[in-house]
């Protein structure tokens, strides 16, 4: 079955994150949002692309780099900009923040600011779907950096020794914080340690939506066809600092800029200006309507309320009835 | 126990089993993973012969993975199962702390309520079988500082059959500390035992001179002294706290209010221990009940040794607990 792409939803969902997370750098500078807050400004492409295989039944677990994997799944961007204020409004009622964006609705388990983290419980929600006999597949988005944690090789080695539906999806930007691949791993061919536990394993362009798309759902399609778990690696790179906090000291200048050159979403929108998938006017109107909703979204985040301190201790456990 | 209940003769080991076997036959969301769970039958033998009733998908033997599969507990409860995870001993725990602490505790309170994690993780605790530093320690006290999670310990058979289906029924995740010297012990269950609450301490025996006041590994010990004690005309009343968190402050408070001295017996080392958070409250909210101040006999502050004499003198003993009891008492020792 083979289904055209949808270039316009492809290009306009990079364009939603990049502009969303842009305003949020400006919310940050304004002191509106505050504690750590991580861009994902340059791998677009990843979370756009890959979500795009995924049904809404599925679930995603993720980094604390995560605002794209969350817009991209379908949170909307008022609940998402009123979780980054704190407010009670948000998501995750604002107790999260940046880093930990929670939605039952969608299926989005965080936002997990704890590398490698989130694998082992991957492993476990395939093991709950394998059990049930339900045909769900779990995603978990980690960085490269996850690699080096022992919960990373824990959890590839479960998953391929019990044969769990998950999609391992690497997005290697290079940089752990400030300590380049080469600097801390032994072998930096990130597939090869897949393949050591006989997983499944592809690397990608992350900075192409389309061969992040086309490449996220062979292994969904294999995920669902076998019940294995599959491994992808993403290719990408960070245009912005790790955090607010980062002043960059242990890259170059040249070769962020030189990475820039491969935005995922000038090179795109290239390519459907070329083929005639979008024109200057639809463009125009793509950022009228993604600022609109943006507007949007920080209106709902400022008219939004504060939690009562007086709800500090609420859901810590569940509200027992006994 | 009213005449008529029929009992039958069990070990602590065997109401354990009996547990998870009622727990696997009733809920098809239930099942056991952990270290040698399934061919090898448990570490301490609980769960064998489950693997047989069972099969390889409800008991599922995992690797030497301790985050992984502590982990994947926490995955697959947040998916709609009711997992309990065999964790060898506390010790190793400290593997898994990550997903303890970072996961399990704070999901649901980080989610805004969200997500619950009805988890349950079992663990052996406790010095006694000369197992020397790494496998002996008592960190049911530490777990116990960590909001988000629920701590039991059983110590008697009624408990240790009739915690587990209450733990999996709460929804959020439960650590069931089981003292390693409790395995063995041996009694009359009734037949029909089964589930029991969680959240209470009990009453193991009633007096009004004074409370001793433990769990776990330690009730035998204090409960032989208050044997001891009664015969020299001490009348201790001895409670199980069954729960470390919650703890249950009325009734550490309504035992004191009758006998207005304690003495808390806890396994776990002194220094930031449960016992001084016991101590803590009572100084806190019944200072003005007291007739003298709390004592407290625990672990020595030492990894705990080898040998067996010294292995004894590191941990909570019976002629200690009445020494400390007949102080506190007010009785010339």
């Amino acid at each position: 079955m083979t289904v055209p792409v949808d270039r316009v939803r492809l290009l306009r969902g990079m364009l939603r994150i990049r502009r969303f997370e842009e305003k949020c750098a400006e919310l940050y500078s304004a002191g509106k949002i505050r504690g750590f807050l991580h861009l994902y400004i340059g791998e677009e492409a990843v979370a756009t692309g890959a979500m795009q295989a995924l049904q809404p039944d599925d679930a995603v677990l993720a980094t604390y780099r995560e605002h794209g994997h969350a817009l991209a799944r379908g949170i909307g961007a008022n609940v998402l900009m009123a979780e980054m204020y704190g407010k009670q409004e948000g998501c995750s009622r604002g107790r999260g923040g940046s880093m930990h964006i929670f939605d039952a609705q969608t299926r989005f388990y965080g936002g997990n600011a704890i590398v490698a983290g989130a694998l082992p419980m991957a492993a476990g929600f395939a093991l709950a779907d394998k059990l049930a006999n339900r045909p769900r597949v779990t995603a978990c988005f980690f960085g490269e950096g996850a690699v080096a944690e022992g919960e990373f090789h824990e959890a590839m080695n479960l998953a391929s020794l019990w044969k769990l539906p998950v999609l391992f999806l690497c997005e290697n930007n290079l940089y752990a914080m400030g300590t380049a691949l080469a600097r801390s791993e032994a072998d930096v061919d990130l597939c090869e340690k897949a393949r050591s536990y006989r997983m499944p394993a592809q690397a990608v362009d992350g900075m192409d939506v389309e061969a992040v798309m086309a490449a996220t759902q062979t292994a969904v399609s294999a995920v669902r066809a076998c019940g294995g778990p599959q491994f992808i690696e993403y290719k990408t790179y960070r245009f912005r600092a790790h955090s607010m906090f980062d002043p960059e000291l242990y890259r170059s200048k040249t070769e962020v800029e030189q990475w820039k050159q491969r935005c995922p979403i000038v090179a795109y929108t290239r390519l459907l200006e070329a083929s005639g998938d979008i024109d200057g006017a639809g463009l125009a109107a793509l950022e009228q309507a993604i600022a609109a909703e943006i507007g949007s979204a920080v209106a709902f985040a400022e008219a939004g309320s504060w939690e009562p301190v007086s709800q500090l201790t609420r859901d810590v456990y569940t509200l027992r009835s006994a | 126990m009213s005449q008529n209940v029929v009992t039958v003769r069990t070990t602590y080991r065997d109401a354990l089993r009996a547990a998870h076997r009622e727990a696997l036959q009733r809920d098809p969301r239930v099942f056991l993973m952990g270290e040698d769970v399934g061919r090898y039958g448990g570490s301490y033998a609980v769960s064998k012969g489950l693997l047989a009733e069972f099969g390889e998908e409800r008991i599922r033997d995992t690797p030497l993975s301790e985050s992984g599969f502590v982990g994947a507990g926490i995955g697959a409860a947040l998916n709609g199962m009711l997992p309990i995870v065999e964790v060898m001993t506390c010790n190793f725990s400290l593997l898994a702390l990550d997903q303890i602490v970072n996961n399990a505790a704070t999901l649901r309170h980080m989610s805004g309520g969200q997500f619950s994690v009805p988890l349950v993780i079992r663990m052996a605790t406790g010095a006694g079988r000369q197992l020397a530093a790494q496998h002996s320690h008592s960190f049911e006290g530490w777990y116990a500082h960590i909001p988000g999670i629920r701590i039991v310990t059983p110590a008697t058979l009624e408990d240790a059959r009739g915690m587990l289906w209450t733990a999996l029924q709460d929804p959020d995740p439960v650590i069931m500390f089981e003292n390693a010297m409790l395995y063995n012990l041996e009694g009359e269950l009734a037949e029909n035992a089964g589930a029991v609450d969680i959240d209470r301490a009990a009453v193991r025996r009633a007096g009004d001179a004074l409370t001793l006041l433990t769990y776990g590994g330690s009730l035998g010990k204090t409960m032989a002294a208050a044997e001891q004690l009664a015969a020299e005309g001490v009348h201790a009343e001895v409670i199980d706290l069954r729960s470390l968190r919650p703890l249950d402050m009325p009734a550490i408070m309504a035992s004191l209010k009758k006998t207005h001295r304690m003495v808390i017996v806890d396994e776990g080392w002194k220094s930031g221990s449960l016992a001084a958070e016991i101590m803590a409250r009572v100084m806190e909210d019944a200072f003005f009940d007291l007739d003298a101040p709390v004592a407290r006999v625990c672990g020595v502050e030492v990894p705990v040794p080898y040998p067996k004499h010294l292995e004894d003198a590191a941990i909570p003993q019976v002629a200690g607990i009445v020494e400390t009891a007949l102080r506190v008492a007010g009785r010339h020792v």
